[in-house]
């Protein structure tokens, strides 16, 4: 119960904030702050019990005949990311209340901010595969709303089309592959699956599996080739940024393969993908943000390659990677969101963000600078941090990779090298030398600093005493993602080892890329150049054009605005088929002894033929109608006389009215003698009788078919006991069937929408 | 339209109408009729008062705007949907109450009858948020 409570709290929250009157307040964020550190605290409640081993949960049933439940589940790996989660939140609250104090739509920027919270916990906590797809989802569509927060701004809500576009394309990949896993698995219980072993990896569905949900996690951690989306969203406000792309929703695709290593991992495909698509992410991130000079966008780029690591780090997939990747995915969050935190920072003090503009920052703001500079020295992987130990973790892994150790160790030594140098730009131009800035630099208040100062702290008193999370929070964390008990021993001083040795080689490297970056600049510039067209940003514009071209194209084409058109094609398209049926099946049999026909039903039958013929040779529209009305009501007393009053009431009162709508809309049409030449009735009329004569045979053949009555007799017996009904049409529509007419309600709402909207969009055009 | 005739016989032919249409709805479970030709009905009863007095008049005479008939018809539908989930049971299951009335047969009203109501406010909503425009477009 408790922990229902506290995982959904966000939501809560999510649809209050919008009409809480405390945001005009500055106590307002201090409030707000409390429910996700509430939150916080009673997830630190549970390390000792996880630590142990245990595993709280929580379950309802949801759609029990799909065996599907509302699931949530805290083990070692979701509760570390349920803290990060939790904990960041409240720090970002308390910064947004400060950043955007007396900006209008706070209410709504918190909503948007609670509601991501909400779901991004579900996320992590989810004990079942659709639990956990639905707050996917969720993460995607409030990160939008967060990324769009500046409605009024074009580059943000492109920013944010971008990644809803790449990351909810890759939701849907992943509901494909959920839904396998629920086939082979034959159950979406995420313990169950994880427990199953190899049974997934040995399926024959596997490959399918992999691709599905490689898609999904790619795309949210924005893996090569996705990996544009992340940058772009940095048009969102700061704390989002921080938010977002530190501690939560980019990892959301790393916690999912996390999550899912022990049922799909450790397979030459897994380990192939994985290390290959985060080797790449790595070192072309790390390069990327060399290049940049906007704060965020070099942090963005940094974020990247910090995913490609713990994606390569995964792929890797022994028990020391998988060590390494939970002190790492530890650590990135809490330097990468203090960097954000402290950037908004700066950019709040100074008002800008370039660092080109900017310099000597230390001395006026001097807190701000600190918590830069500890994350800067996280970002190196050098100094007395928890980086620094991730780090080292990560080589230590990666030279005892079995497969491509040397290839594995490269690339962690060029990209730490490059993101060495990327970390010793930004301090050396912000914090050292003469200041420089847009306006007098301040520093912020002291709720903006709260953020910063905490993770930095937290930073560097884990790197000094490891063993607070060595055991309670990374070894159960590792434990879930292997699979297995995993023996976690950090240090942060291991002695002069090879790893040890390989950072001082990257720092070469770094001094290599820091002298050659700015001579390298023309070089990268024309290789970016070159590849122009081709690079995965450039791409997914071009094809959302030609999409959107395709789009047009084929509307132009199909919804030509024609109704009589469309009634031809509609006719056209069901006699071919109906006609290529029956030829298929070698005919219909038909019967031609009918008994003796009533004089009634000549009569009827006279009337409805009476009444066609009337209306095809009629030359004005009013006779048309009534001579149609007439054929309906015809078709209405067919109906009374054969037992199906029912349906004989409801064909009445339509036919009224629709030759009522007709007198209405008769101006409106055009003149018969105008749209119909002689070629158009030729053409009309050899589909009509087509039509007609196909119908025809139709209704005969099926009396001569003997149809299946099991239906109609259940119908007909459980009506009035169970029901309680002796109409039994009228039961099969509102109790038997209800869902199907509640679905046909709805379509008839939606389309007496689409008439006002067409009635007024004309009125518009001719004022 | 300007009749002298279909103004008077208006008021009595719309009220016998809208008598009827809830009677066919009322009766529908047993009887022919139902939430959707009561609908209908109604629906004619409002045509016909705009016929003879104009749309404006009608809009009037039914006093709140057609799409929230609809709207509030597809909430009653809903509403009686999720009366079964709220008992437990799956969605759209019936639930019903006997009422003891002072005839012979015992009166049993459900959520089929409430869904109906639904179906019938919506089907009046749908025809006159069509018809009533294109009648105001003249």
């Amino acid at each position: 119960m408790a922990l229902s409570v506290f995982a959904l709290c966000g939501f809560a929250m999510a649809l209050a904030a919008p009409f809480l009157p405390i945001w005009r307040f500055r106590a307002g964020g201090w409030l707000a702050a409390s429910v996700p550190a509430a939150s916080f605290a009673y997830f630190l409640t549970l390390v000792p019990r996880i630590g142990d081993g245990e595993v709280v949960t929580a379950s309802w049933n949801w759609i029990p005949t799909l065996d599907i439940a509302f699931a949530l589940r805290v083990d070692g790996l979701a509760l570390l990311m349920a803290l990060l989660v939790s904990g960041t939140g409240a720090l970002v609250v308390l910064y947004s209340g400060a950043y955007l104090q007396g900006k209008p739509g706070l209410g709504r920027f918190m909503a948007y901010l609670f509601g991501f919270m909400g779901s991004m916990l579900g996320l992590v906590l989810a004990g079942d595969l659709i639990t956990l797809f639905v707050f996917w989802e969720l993460t995607s569509i409030t990160s939008f709303l967060l990324i769009s927060f500046e409605t009024e701004k074009a580059e943000a809500r492109k920013a944010a089309t971008q990644a809803l576009l790449v990351t909810g394309g890759g939701g849907l990949a992943l509901l494909g592959g959920f839904a396998l896993i629920g086939i082979e698995a034959g159950t979406y219980d995420i313990a169950e699956i994880t427990a199953g072993g190899g049974v997934l990896a040995e399926s024959s569905r596997y490959l399918p599996i992999l691709v599905l949900v490689l898609a999904g996690a790619f795309t949210k951690s924005a893996q090569f080739p996705f990996h544009f989306w992340l940058p772009g969203a940095m048009a969102a406000p700061t704390p989002v940024s921080a938010y977002l792309h530190s501690a939560t929703m980019v990892k959301a695709g790393v916690y999912l393969l996390a999550r899912l290593h022990p049922a799909l991992g450790d397979t030459t495909e897994w380990t192939v993908v994985l290390t290959a698509f985060g080797s790449v992410t790595m070192v072309l991130g790390a390069f990327i943000a060399v290049h940049q000079t906007d704060l965020k966008l070099i942090l963005a780029y940094s974020t990247v390659a910090a995913l490609g690591l713990l994606v390569l780090l995964l792929g890797i997939g022994t028990d020391l990677a998988v060590k390494a990747a939970m002190v790492f995915l530890l650590a990135h969050a809490l330097y990468k969101g203090a960097l954000f935190l402290a950037a908004g920072s700066i950019d709040h003090g100074t008002g800008t963000r370039e660092i080109g503009a900017l310099g000597g920052l230390a001395r006026a703001m001097p807190i701000t600078s600190a918590a830069l500079a500890v994350g800067a020295i996280s970002l190196a992987g050098f100094g007395p941090v928890l980086a620094f130990i991730g780090k080292e973790a990560l080589i230590e892994a990666a030279l005892h990779f079995d497969r491509a150790g040397e290839a594995a160790v490269l690339v962690a030594v060029v990209a730490g090298g490059a993101l060495f140098a990327v970390a010793a730009g930004m301090m050396g131009r912000l914090l050292i030398g003469a200041e420089r800035a847009p306006h007098r630099p301040h520093e912020s208040p002291w709720e903006m600093l709260a953020g910063p100062v905490l993770l930095s702290v937290l930073s560097v008193v884990f790197a000094l005493a490891p063993v607070l999370i060595a055991g309670d929070l990374v070894a159960p964390a590792a434990a879930a993602v292997a699979g297995e008990q995993v023996k976690v021993n950090l240090a942060l001083w291991h002695g002069v080892n090879t790893a040890l040795l390989l950072s001082l080689l990257s720092l070469a490297i770094a001094g290599g890329v820091l002298w050659g970056a700015r001579r390298l600049r023309p070089v990268s510039a024309r290789i970016a150049d070159a590849a122009g067209p081709l690079r995965p940003g450039d791409l997914y514009y071009t094809s959302l054009l030609n999409l959107n071209r395709v789009a047009r194209q084929q509307t132009r084409l199909l919804q030509h605005g024609y109704l009589r058109l469309y009634l031809a094609v509609t006719l056209a398209t069901a006699v071919a088929l109906v006609f290529t049926a029956i030829t298929a099946r070698g005919g219909v049999d038909l019967d031609n002894s009918y008994g003796d026909v009533a004089f009634y039903e000549a009569t009827i039958a006279g009337v409805i033929i009476a009444g066609a013929g009337l209306a095809i040779r009629a030359n004005d529209r009013l006779t048309a109608v009534a001579a149609l009305g007439a054929v309906g009501f015809g078709v209405a007393l067919v109906y009374a006389f054969f037992g199906a009053p029912d349906l004989a009431l409801t064909q009445f009162l339509i036919e009224t009215l629709t030759v009522l709508l007709f007198v209405l809309v008769f101006y409106r049409l055009p003149r018969l003698s105008d749209v119909s030449s002689v070629g158009t009735r030729v053409r009309d009329a050899a589909l009509s009788i087509a039509a007609g004569a196909l119908m025809t045979v139709l209704v005969l053949a099926s009396i001569t078919q003997t149809s299946d009555h099991t239906l109609t007799a259940y119908f007909a017996e459980t009506s009035k006991p169970v029901a309680f009904g002796r109409n039994v049409v009228n039961v099969i529509l509102v109790d038997f069937r209800s869902l199907d007419t509640l679905g046909e309600i709805i379509v008839l709402a939606v389309a007496a929408l689409g008439v006002v909207a067409m009635l007024k969009l004309r009125r518009e055009d001719s004022p | 339209m300007n009749s002298l005739v279909l103004r008077n016989m208006m008021r009595f032919l719309a009220s016998l109408l809208l008598v009827a249409s809830v009677f066919l709805l009322w009766r529908g479970h047993n009887e022919p009729g139902g939430g959707f030709a009561g609908g209908l009905m109604a629906a004619s009863a409002f045509v016909l008062h705009a016929l003879a007095l104009g749309p404006a008049g009608a809009r009037r005479a039914l006093r709140v705007p057609p799409l929230f008939l609809i709207a509030t018809g597809l909430g009653t539908a809903l509403l009686a949907a999720l009366i079964g989930v709220i008992a437990g049971d799956p969605i759209l299951t019936g639930h019903w109450v006997t009422l003891d009335t002072p005839g012979a047969e015992r009166l049993k009203v459900g959520t089929p009858l409430l869904f109906d109501t639904g179906v019938y406010l919506v089907v009046v909503g749908v025809v006159l948020n069509i018809i009533l425009p294109l009648m105001e477009d003249e």
